[in-house]
């Protein structure tokens, strides 16, 4: 449906968009999800022909759309601040597409009207963008962009200047909008939580480039690079050394079956687990989330560890606890080294301590 | 208890006064026919002197001069301005900056030496005391309410809604004209009549440029100030004034502070 190949975007040389590379299927809803300034929203103007990329090509359906401008793309753009005209009603900020494509009058007024509706603003044509909330402008956005049929809907964090009640119940309605009508989408945003609720799948970005690319599910289990790994949820992250088929975790000797060498090791707080034999941590701080809780905890050498679990579980505030990893992702010069299950069983023997 | 500021209601009532006074007092004489002191107010009221004026051909002529000049002028300087404004406002170019700070510049010129100096070059050209000249002059006037306003309406459109437009599948024209001309409207308004009504009232210019052929209302105005009869002048005043007040309060909503605080780039 939508192929981005290689884009490169450099501004007065310094590069925004470096080689990003991913496709998007028709019906798809991708986010690009990455800190700010990495890049994302630039990408997503390269797509809408807002800018023209350095290098790279652009294909929607099929047809190479690299050096076709922003007004003839089969896209439409939804901007964070809305964007909408204040010198017009609602009804014809939803209706000016289909004007400057010289529909008539009463088609247009058709087409508003259902769009309208299917936004939940039926009754709101009449007004001005002034006299509309923020989740209503940005509601009014979407179906501006919605009346002329873009093959391909682009969101610019549309939702990030709304308050956080606001921004998951229109989350909620865009993702059923969007899988109703089939409507493929990417969707910028830096706020993860927001793009594992939305998106089928995610395009990590980081310094202008595409990190790695995946359903939410796999981009927290599996992160392929450090940079996604430390991004996507809470890690705690140990840098070591390999010796000899040993690592010092957290001051606690560990087996790894890995080469020699520098190693970066990463355990989700929720994959700690306490142990008789493990690294020895003291609980300065025990946060009740509700659903969890979260402890914060210090180990001898003064490192900070984070560790989540149920309230039962909960230790007490000031005492020792010793855990154990049950999974770490190992990285190596940034990339991907092993992705390791500790045998917690062989450990119990204590085969291995 | 709210204490209400007297001295400050007085103060402000004394200004109102020393502002609206004179008007008054040049209104009442256009409308009075024998007005001697110790009387307050005028003892014979009357529009005589309005239809010895209206009547005057030495008077309509350079109405209707200043009219037509003021109007070609203005409109002239925004169609040149107002794009320019525009390319000031969503271009970035080197000297940009200069440029625009080059109009104040010769905005703070005395008028009259700037004028003079231009009436050497049109006198080579042949412009002197033709109705063209003093046009191209009066442009002059135009500048800084032309281009400064509208530069900083412009720049005070977000990119995004032109960008929207854009997106949308309308041509740049068609943005310009559907999203970025109404959106800048007001300032645009506004400027237009700051514009014709500096010009209307520019003496200088006719003074050095046009004379002795070009006769505008202004140059009446001083001709018959100087003059005995009190009520012509005040007529000539009181024509004049009616529709640049009328104009000017259709601006009101633009000259806030925050409207005239963008003016100048803030």
């Amino acid at each position: 449906m939508l192929e981005i190949h290689d884009i490169s975007k450099s501004f007065a040389g310094a590069p925004a968009v470096r080689d990003a590379r991913f496709t998007v299927e028709a019906g798809e809803l991708v986010c690009l999800l990455g800190p700010s300034g990495c890049g994302k929203s630039t990408l997503l103007r390269v797509i809408s022909g807002l800018i023209t990329a350095d290098s790279g090509q652009i294909r929607i359906d099929g047809a190479d759309m690299t050096a076709t401008p922003a007004n003839r793309r089969p896209t439409a753009m939804v901007f964070q601040s809305h964007a909408l005209w204040s010198h017009m009603t609602v009804a014809q900020n939803v209706g000016f597409g289909l004007r400057v494509r010289g529909l008539p009058r009463s088609e247009i007024a058709a087409k508003t009207a259902a769009v309208l509706d299917l936004v939940g603003l039926g009754s709101f044509g009449k007004r001005l963008p002034a006299e509309l909330s923020g989740g209503q402008a940005q509601r009014v956005a979407l179906a501006r962009c919605l009346v002329v049929e873009p093959k391909v809907l682009l969101m610019d964090e549309p939702f990030s200047a709304l308050d956080a009640h606001l921004r998951k119940s229109l989350r909620e309605e865009l993702k059923s909008l969007q899988r109703r009508l089939g409507l493929t989408t990417i969707f910028v945003t830096h706020d993860q939580e927001e793009a594992m609720e939305l998106a089928d799948r995610i395009v990590v970005m980081q310094a202008g480039r595409v990190e790695q690319v995946g359903p939410p599910g796999s981009l927290y289990c599996s992160p392929q690079t450090l940079g996604v790994a430390q991004f996507i949820g809470a890690m705690n992250t140990c840098t070591t050394t390999v010796q000899g088929g040993m690592v010092r975790w957290y001051g606690h000797d560990l087996p790894v079956s890995l080469t020699d060498g520098e190693v970066a090791l990463l355990c989700r707080p929720e994959d700690l687990a306490p142990h008789p034999q493990g690294a020895v941590a003291r609980v300065a701080r025990v946060i009740d989330l509700g659903p969890m809780t979260r402890i914060n905890l210090i180990t001898g050498a003064g490192d900070l560890l984070t560790w989540t679990c149920t309230r039962e579980a909960a230790p007490a505030l000031g005492t020792q606890v010793t855990l154990l990893p049950r999974r770490l992702h190992a990285f190596r010069g940034g990339a991907l080294l092993a992705l390791i299950d500790m045998p917690f069983a062989a450990i119990r023997k204590g085969a291995l301590t | 208890m709210k204490r209400t500021p007297l001295g400050g209601i007085l103060i402000l009532f004394a200004m109102a006064l020393a502002m609206v006074g004179p008007i008054a007092t040049v209104i009442l004489w256009a409308f009075a026919i024998r007005w001697r002191y110790p009387n307050l107010l005028p003892t014979e009221w009357g529009m005589k002197f309005w239809w010895a004026m209206l009547g005057r051909e030495t008077v309509i002529t350079p109405v209707l001069t200043s009219l037509a000049l003021t109007s070609i002028a203005t409109t002239a300087a925004a169609l040149i301005c107002w794009p320019a404004a525009y390319a000031f406002a969503r271009l970035s170019f080197p000297g940009q900056q200069l440029l625009l700070f080059s109009f104040i510049a010769a905005q703070a010129v005395p008028k009259f030496a700037l004028f003079v100096s231009i009436a050497v070059i049109f006198l080579q050209l042949g412009l002197v005391g033709s109705f063209w000249g003093v046009v191209l002059v009066q442009m002059l006037s135009a500048v800084l309410f032309m281009i400064w306003i509208p530069t900083a309406a412009f720049r005070g459109i977000p990119p995004a809604l032109e960008e929207a437009a854009f997106d949308l599948g309308a041509s740049r024209l068609r943005v310009f004209l559907m999203i970025t001309l109404p959106q800048a409207l007001p300032a645009l308004a506004a400027s237009y009549v700051l514009a014709f009504v500096s010009i209307l009232f520019e003496v200088d210019s006719a003074l050095l440029i046009g004379a002795p052929t070009v006769t505008t209302m202004p140059l009446l105005l001083m001709t018959l100030s100087s003059q005995v009869i009190v009520q012509e002048a005040a007529v000539l005043c009181v024509l004049i004034w009616v529709p640049c007040f009328a104009l000017l309060l259709l601006t009101r909503r633009f000259m806030t502070a925050k409207g005239i605080a963008q003016g100048f780039g803030a």
